[in-house]
Order: C-alpha cells, then sequence, then structure tokens
C-alpha cells in the first residue's frame, strides 16, 4: 500500500513539474510566440501582423502572470489540455492517435530485448569467467557505448541502403518494425544481459542452489524452479528503470525513422513551440513511468514476497 | 564472493578507457595546432575530396576540412558535458549532504522532487529548457545539469547516510568535530570513488544527448561543428564519401567507449 501512495505522490509531482516547465516555456519564448504559431500553422510564407495578432487575441499570449500560472494548472489537473496551437485539434485526440504507434515500437523494442539479453546473461551467470562470459562483456560494454540514434544509423546504411533487406522508413507494415524495433532492443539487451548474469551468478553461488542439485534435481528443473525466479526480480526492477531510456530512445529514434508516434510528435511540439502538444505528451510519458513502475514494484512483490516493504 | 563476480569490469579497462580518452583529447587539442585550419571555410571546388596534407581526413559536402571540423566537435560537446556534470556533481553532493544531514521536511522533499525528475525522460527535459534558454550551448548546459544531479544526489544521499550513522562518524560528532571536519575525513573518502563513476557515466550520457539532438535537428545549429549534426550533414552522401560518414561516426564510438569504460560498469 505504501509502495503505491509513494507513487501516487511521485505522479503528483510530475504533473506540477510539467506544468510549470511548459508554462515557463509558454511565457519565455525567445521570438514572439504569436509568429511562430501563426508561421505553424499557415506555413512560413504566410505570416503577416495581421495573423499574428489574431493569434494572439485568441490565445490570450499576453496578460498578468500569476492568474495565467493558476488558470494554466487548474485546466492541467482538470485533464483539460486544450487544443494543439498548430493543427487545432485537441490535445487529447493527438495524442490517443500517436500513443498507440509508440505503444507498439516500445513493446516490440522491449519483447526483441528479452529475447535476446537476459538469456545469454543467464548462460554467462551459470559459468562465471568462462570464454562466454568474458565475451559476453566484451560485446555488451560495446554496445551500451553506442547510443540509439547511431545504431540506427548504424542498422540503416547496413541493412537498407547497402543490402537493401528493409525499408529505411515508414509505417504501416510489420516490416517496418524491424529496423527501429532493433534500434532499440540492442542497447536495451546489453544492459538487461549484464543485469541477468550478475543476478544468476549470485544465485548459482548460493548454497540452496547446490542443494537443490545435490538432491537430485536435473539441471533444467533446478534452472526453472530455483533459477528464474530469483533472476527475474532485478530483472524487472530494472526493465521499469529502463522504461526512460526506452521513452528517450523512441523520442530520437522516431524522428529518424518518421514513425508517426509520441515522440515524433513531441520534437515536432518543441520545434514549433505547440506548447500544449509538449505539456500533453510529457505528462503523458512521466504519467507512463510512474505507471509502469507502480505496476512492477505490485509484481515484483508477487514474485518475491519477502522483500515486501 | 571475489570469484563469482569476477569479469564486473573489463581486465585493465579502466585504463584502456583512459588510453582512448586521452588519445581522442590531444586529438581535440593538439590536431588544429599539428595541422592549421579554418572548419568553417568552405571551398565547393573540394566538395567530399579525399585526404590530403592540409585536411587529412578529407572534406565534407561543403568541402570543409573534416579534420578541422571534428576537432572542434571533440571540443565542444566533451566541453558541454563537462560543465554539466560538474555543476550537476556540484549540485547533488551539496543537496545530498543536507539532506541525509537534516533529513525530514527537507530530505523529503528533495527526494520527492528527484523522484519526480526521473520519472521524465531527460531529453525531454533539456527539449524544454533548450527551448526557453537563450543560446543553445548555455540551454544544453542547463538542461543537462537539471537532468545529471540526480544521480549525484541519489548516490550522495544514500552514502551520506550510511556513513553518518556509522560509529566512527558518531564518535567523530561526540569528539565535538564540527561537520567541515566529518565532511572531509569521512564522508568524503567513501562518496568521492562513486562520484568519479557517476561523473563519467554523466558525461557518456550528455555527450550521447548533445550528439542524439544534433542528428535529429533540434541540437546545434549549423555551421557549428558538433558530431551528431555532422553525421546528419554527412548521410546523404554516404554512397560518394562513406569515410566522411564514418569519421564523426567512429570519432563519437571511441569518445563513448572510453568513458563507458573508464566508468568501469558499477552502475548503482
Amino acid at each position: 500500500m505504501t509502495i503505491l501512495v509513494s507513487r501516487l505522490v511521485q505522479a503528483l509531482v510530475v504533473a506540477l513539474l510539467v506544468g510549470a516547465a511548459t508554462f515557463a516555456m509558454m511565457r519565455s519564448l525567445p521570438g514572439d510566440a504569436a509568429w511562430r504559431i501563426a508561421a505553424g500553422r499557415y506555413g512560413y510564407d504566410n505570416v503577416n501582423a495581421a495573423a499574428a495578432e489574431a493569434v494572439r487575441a485568441e490565445l490570450g499570449l499576453d496578460g498578468p502572470w500569476l492568474g495565467a500560472f493558476l488558470q494554466w494548472m487548474g485546466d492541467l489537473f482538470r485533464l483539460d489540455f486544450g487544443v494543439s496551437l498548430v493543427s487545432g485539434q485537441p490535445v487529447i485526440a493527438e495524442i490517443g492517435h500517436q500513443l498507440g504507434a509508440s505503444l507498439w515500437l516500445a513493446l516490440a523494442a522491449v519483447g526483441l530485448s528479452l529475447v535476446i539479453g537476459p538469456p545469454l546473461g543467464i548462460l554467462a551467470g551459470l559459468r562465471p569467467g568462462s570464454l562466454f562470459d568474458r565475451t559476453l562483456l566484451v560485446v555488451s560494454t560495446a554496445l551500451k557505448a553506442v547510443p540509439q540514434f547511431l545504431m540506427a544509423l548504424i542498422l540503416i546504411l547496413v541493412l537498407s541502403v547497402q543490402l537493401g533487406w528493409l525499408p529505411a522508413a515508414g509505417y504501416g507494415q510489420p516490416r517496418h518494425f524491424i529496423l527501429p524495433a532493433f534500434a532499440l532492443a540492442l542497447g536495451l539487451a546489453a544492459v538487461n544481459a549484464r543485469i541477468a548474469r550478475d543476478a544468476m551468478a549470485g544465485v548459482v553461488a548460493m548454497p540452496f542452489y547446490d542443494f537443490a542439485q545435490w538432491k537430485g534435481l536435473s539441471r533444467a528443473q533446478v534452472l526453472w524452479r530455483h533459477g528464474l525466479r530469483n533472476v527475474s526480480v532485478p530483472l524487472l526492477t530494472y526493465l521499469g528503470l529502463q522504461f526512460v531510456l526506452l521513452v528517450e530512445g523512441v523520442v530520437v529514434i522516431e524522428s529518424i525513422v518518421g514513425w508517426p508516434g509520441i515522440g515524433h510528435a513531441l520534437v515536432h511540439a518543441v520545434f514549433a513551440r505547440d506548447v500544449p502538444m509538449v505539456q500533453g505528451t510529457a505528462l503523458m510519458l512521466g504519467l507512463g513511468f510512474v505507471m509502469v513502475n507502480a505496476l512492477i514494484d505490485l509484481l515484483a512483490a508477487r514474485i518475491d514476497p519477502r522483500g515486501a516493504r | 564472493m571475489t570469484a563469482i563476480s569476477l569479469p564486473r569490469a573489463l581486465p585493465a579497462g579502466r585504463t584502456l578507457g583512459a588510453a582512448i580518452l586521452a588519445i581522442v583529447a590531444v586529438f581535440a587539442l593538439l590536431g588544429p595546432v599539428f595541422v592549421p585550419g579554418d572548419p568553417f571555410a568552405q571551398s565547393l571546388m573540394k566538395s567530399l575530396a579525399g585526404p590530403e596534407p592540409a585536411a587529412p581526413f578529407g572534406y565534407d559536402h561543403l568541402g570543409r576540412s573534416l579534420w578541422h571540423r571534428l576537432a572542434h566537435a571533440l571540443r565542444l560537446s566533451p566541453l558541454i558535458a563537462l560543465a554539466a556534470v560538474a555543476t550537476a556533481g556540484a549540485a547533488g553532493l551539496v543537496l545530498g549532504t543536507l539532506a541525509a544531514l537534516r533529513g525530514g521536511w527537507t530530505e523529503r522533499a528533495l527526494v520527492v522532487l528527484a523522484d519526480a525528475l526521473l520519472a521524465l525522460p531527460g531529453l525531454l527535459l533539456v527539449l524544454i529548457v533548450l527551448a526557453i534558454m537563450p543560446g543553445t550551448a548555455t540551454g544544453f548546459w542547463a538542461g543537462l545539469s537539471l537532468v545529471l544531479w540526480v544521480e549525484f544526489f541519489r548516490l550522495t544521499r544514500a552514502t551520506a547516510r550510511a556513513t553518518l550513522a556509522s560509529p566512527a562518524a558518531q564518535a567523530g560528532r561526540l569528539l565535538g568535530f564540527g561537520w567541515p571536519y566529518i565532511f572531509r575525513t569521512h564522508l568524503w573518502p567513501e562518496i568521492a570513488p562513486l562520484m568519479l563513476t557517476a561523473a563519467a557515466f554523466g558525461t557518456a550520457t550528455a555527450i550521447m544527448g548533445i550528439a542524439a539532438l544534433g542528428f535529429v535537428s533540434v541540437g546545434m545549429r549549423a555551421p557549428t561543428p558538433e558530431l551528431g549534426l555532422m553525421m546528419v550533414e554527412l548521410l546523404p552522401y554516404w554512397r560518394e564519401a562513406p569515410m566522411a560518414l564514418l569519421t564523426p561516426v567512429l570519432a563519437t564510438f571511441a569518445l563513448l567507449l572510453g568513458l563507458t569504460l573508464l566508468a568501469g560498469g558499477h552502475r548503482t
């Protein structure tokens, strides 16, 4: 129960931070926000003073400070994000549209990383210090040093430009998933494998693991009953923390491969100074993190009831 | 226990990492001294031309010397990253120690703030700060500092809590030593090695962030030589001049690999 309360407080402060940050962004934009928004709406060639004034009047861009802030936060907590300054559509509708695309990409990446990383890590952890263990360490260290955008760049150059196997960008067909999902998954898998390896090596060294083998269980049974369950808890907890890394990767990768998701929308919104969109997407990402971690807390407590705090 | 956790860090990994970083630093600082030149001077006659004595790495699509652009890029992002890490490290150290010393509401408020910042993707915060702050370099510095102090804060607070409760620190208090003395003799020796690892990771994170935002064209602006920006500029010419694109790619990889190795793989 205390877990949920602390997560609730975290969610509340996240909302406050996002509200304050986006308000500051709205207020202190360099240049005239009205001009920028008008340019975003009508195109840079069609902006004139009249259009900018119309936008200024419509959005109430000048006025007293504190009242505007309170109204801003009030709207935020009533989950009224307003309309996108650029497209004129309600922010909620836009986000709902984009969230799906991002969610599928993120799930594909996490799934892929879980297929690649932990099995290799567990294999290495069963024989710590072996050649395989050392090789995995070298490979995962090198992979960790490759940022996700660089991984995407390398995959695009090798798989699409040179070999022509996959489309470099695009959305809609299953094969469009492969490249961005791999670009995200390889970095995650490098860390997953290390976590699984350390946890597994720790479990193998425990007396209960030796005992289980000694009492006559087969290696597979010991691994299944005593190994995997103990490895899954640190892995799961780490997965929650990786969520932020994943979201960051999604923001960048989506922009590179033209994925119509929330990260792509966020970069565009920041670029066009579409503050309501920035607020909506930022809030969605922050609250998503808190929610995922609350679920993982609960799940971890279910798998390993000893550590219930 | 030593036997099972043997290959935690690469054997001699830290030395290797420091060596890689030293090579990169020597190139960045002395490269333009050995081969004088201008990273901004264009010559369209030499667009994508190969290496020559005046430009050992060849030319980019606008005929600018890649040797000089790379050297300047390798000064810019590490400089911003180090400035951000220094600011974040100082803030994290002060606030973490304060939280551990004071406890109560000070600690609770700081922890809640740090947890909330942890929930927001770092690049998102940097993007918002970039939109608020005038000047891209200062924006990166402020945004990255805001993101990175959380890690230093958490490390310092956790270590300081444990250390302050230790018999040695308690005895020091009872003997009447002041806080500066306690900090110097008891806290700092515990925290310093952790800070070095966190600083190496933080620098790597910052450099990655600057390059990633440069690559999606929302970071540094052209014609500033910046690693991510150079990659996205040279990407369309991959077929004509693959080496031109590989130059910033390999430099970024070397820089980040050096930092990762230096950190020693002891995260949290």
